[in-house]
């Protein structure tokens, strides 16, 4: 750091001395350095970007107002206030678009040949996707933290307890990093960012819309509510609406929690075989 | 120096493959290829694109699997002792992989931390990489505003971080502008003078020339030459007798009248009505060839003699000239595997 006033008079060792030791075996503790280090490396990343975290932010906006005031007449929303069924949706649905990042930014890794770096480093090897994941949470944090000051100023108020409102958006966060997962593993197979930013979408599509998130299931045909009663985003808007304006917790939450953990179990394992294997 | 110092490294096979094989899908990527390089020497793997150099590198990195063979780095299998070689190698590719979000520093840094240093000594060896690579005064600034060959440099600068044994570059210079390239090599140079173990792949001769002791040339997945750059050019015989003719119909008539007065197979390379063939006899062989050639009403546009080239060496040995693998698509890429560096 001193460098500049006070000319080194280091001996130019050599750079390529040999010096590299024998690695250190990965334990849990270097893991964790290895995944804040790639963390700490996403998360300046997206601030040094914050024109995308704008633009990013800017749709799911967007679809509060067109849903609020938009659509909300149209659509009979149970209990009555349509923006408290709708918010619970547009953070669940904001948290999910968001972790369409991770498919995008580990193909832009892969492309550019950080992964290649990162795969020759005597590192963790789970680090690479455990620090991408991570960071994007973080980002889904700010980016769900401004959708509830969004919806409050358009008239969304919270029902329940401190607790239970906690509860409800940590359900939301939580579901959005099962989701990262899934992005990873489409990013890593798809390899490179433009595929991966369609690709990214693809799954999210039918499960969004045909789901409890912004419509009552019960206004659509039969065979669609057979699929959108039991698919993973329906159940877990179904929780957060529940944790955050009241009813019944108790059926949906250990639910959205086995969707949770199933989906972690199986793109965790998806993901890292498919880095292995790169 | 550094390399007597520490003793257990010195006189070992660095490197040492056997038999490496790959296949993707039905196409042999390597085909048994061996290859050794020994402690404090500069190996250059040099052959055209989609020879299989890269697929080497990554076999030896540790980043793809072979399908049959053994392969030791520092002394480290690549298979079961994966984790131990990865912290003795530095690995350069390619692409310049270097986050262009972050600064120069922050890069080097991030390295240290996965190479398990500790804070101070990341700081300390990344300040010196730094230096000694002369980007001192980009250090705080964020790679994105970097020229191409300060990335590259960045690029070498973070292989370094871990100070490994084995240094691999994977065509360091693929894509740069001449000046950036000839920039490049003066430090690489320097950590040959430091006595670093080095594996370089290049498509260019003229820098496999000028950076390795010994040069190993691979083809389709096969090594098809191996020596020191004098050991290939001697391969070809004392020198080659060059003519460039007017009219390309012309060509095909040079052969059969010159024929004797050299020996080897003769090369002919259309794009450049070029016709190179071994000879020996020097000025007298040349006179001949020109007087004959002008009795047979051949215009000739340059004849003469000179010392063999490792492009005459590549071409001899490929029977191609390359061209139909040439990465002729980046600019400034002065004629990778082409005639052109005389």
């Amino acid at each position: 750091m001193t460098a500049k006033t006070t000319p080194k008079t280091t001996t130019q060792a050599p750079l390529a001395s040999g010096d590299g030791r024998p690695a250190r075996p990965i334990t849990p503790r270097i893991a964790l350095i290895d995944i804040g280090g790639i963390t700490r490396r996403n998360l300046l990343r997206i601030i040094r970007t914050p024109r995308l975290l704008v633009f990013s932010s800017i749709q799911p906006v967007m679809f509060v107002l067109l849903f609020r005031y938009v659509f909300a007449g149209a659509i009979h929303a149970p209990g009555g206030s349509y923006v408290d069924y709708l918010m619970p949706g547009i953070f669940v649905q904001t948290a999910l678009f968001g972790g369409a990042s991770t498919a995008v930014g580990l193909a832009t890794d892969l492309q550019g040949g950080m992964v290649d770096r990162f795969r020759s480093l005597p590192m963790a090897r789970s680090a690479v996707l455990a620090g991408r994941t991570v960071a994007d949470l973080v980002r889904n944090i700010l980016v769900v933290l401004l959708m509830v000051i969004v919806g409050l100023l358009v008239g969304f108020r919270f029902h329940g307890t401190p607790w239970t409102d906690l509860g409800g958006v940590g359900m939301v966060l939580l579901f959005g990093y099962a989701f990262s997962w899934v992005f990873a593993a489409i990013g890593l197979i798809v390899k490179d960012p433009e595929t991966a930013q369609v690709a990214g979408f693809l799954p999210l599509f039918p499960l969004v819309f045909a789901s409890s998130a912004f419509v009552p299931v019960r206004s659509m045909p039969g065979w669609l509510q057979a699929f959108a009663n039991v698919q993973p985003v329906s159940v877990t808007v179904n929780t957060v609406r529940s944790l955050v304006i009241g009813g019944p917790v108790e059926h949906w939450l250990w639910q959205s929690l086995v969707w949770a953990a199933g989906i972690l179990a199986v793109f965790v394992v998806l993901a890292v075989r498919q880095y292995r294997r790169l | 120096m550094g390399k007597e110092a520490k003793g257990a490294v010195v006189s070992q096979l660095m490197i040492d493959a056997r038999g490496v094989t790959k296949s993707f899908g039905t196409t042999l990527a390597l085909d048994h290829v061996d290859l050794q390089v020994q402690a404090g020497t500069v190996l250059g793997l040099l052959g055209p694109n989609g020879a299989g150099k890269t697929t080497l590198v990554r076999i030896l990195t540790t980043l793809l699997k072979a399908d049959s063979g053994v392969a030791k780095v520092a002394g480290y299998d690549v298979e079961s002792d994966a984790a131990s070689l990865r912290s003795m190698i530095g690995l350069a590719g390619q692409f310049a992989a270097v986050d262009e979000m972050l600064t120069g520093r922050e890069n080097l840094e991030l390295v240290g931390l996965l190479y398990h240093l500790e804070k101070p000594e990341r700081k300390r060896r990344a300040e010196e990489v730094l230096q000694r690579l002369g980007l001192e005064d980009a250090a705080d600034r964020q790679v994105k505003t970097y020229s191409g060959g300060m990335r590259r440099r960045l690029d070498l600068g973070a292989s370094l971080v871990g100070r490994p044994a084995v240094l691999i570059l994977d065509e360091p210079t693929t894509g740069l502008d001449p000046a950036t390239r000839i920039d490049l090599w003066k430090f690489i140079e320097m950590l040959v003078a430091d006595g670093a173990t080095l594996l370089l792949t290049t498509q260019y001769l003229e820098e496999a020339d000028r950076l390795a002791d010994r040069i190993v040339v691979i083809d389709h997945g096969h090594v098809i030459a191996e020596g020191t750059a004098g050991e290939l050019k001697d391969q070809m015989g004392a020198d080659v007798i060059e003519v460039v003719v007017r009219d390309p119909d012309d060509l095909d008539r040079v052969s059969p009248l010159v024929a004797d007065l050299g020996h080897g197979t003769p090369v002919v390379d259309r794009s450049r009505n070029l016709f190179t063939m071994p000879a020996d006899g020097r000025v007298r062989a040349v006179v001949e060839a020109a007087s004959r050639l002008d009795a047979a009403g051949i215009e000739i546009e340059d004849i003469g003699m000179r010392r063999p080239s490792l492009d005459d060496v590549f071409l001899r040995l490929t029977g191609h000239t390359a061209e139909d693998d040439d990465v002729a698509g980046s600019p400034g890429t002065p004629g990778a595997l082409r005639r052109s560096s005389r």
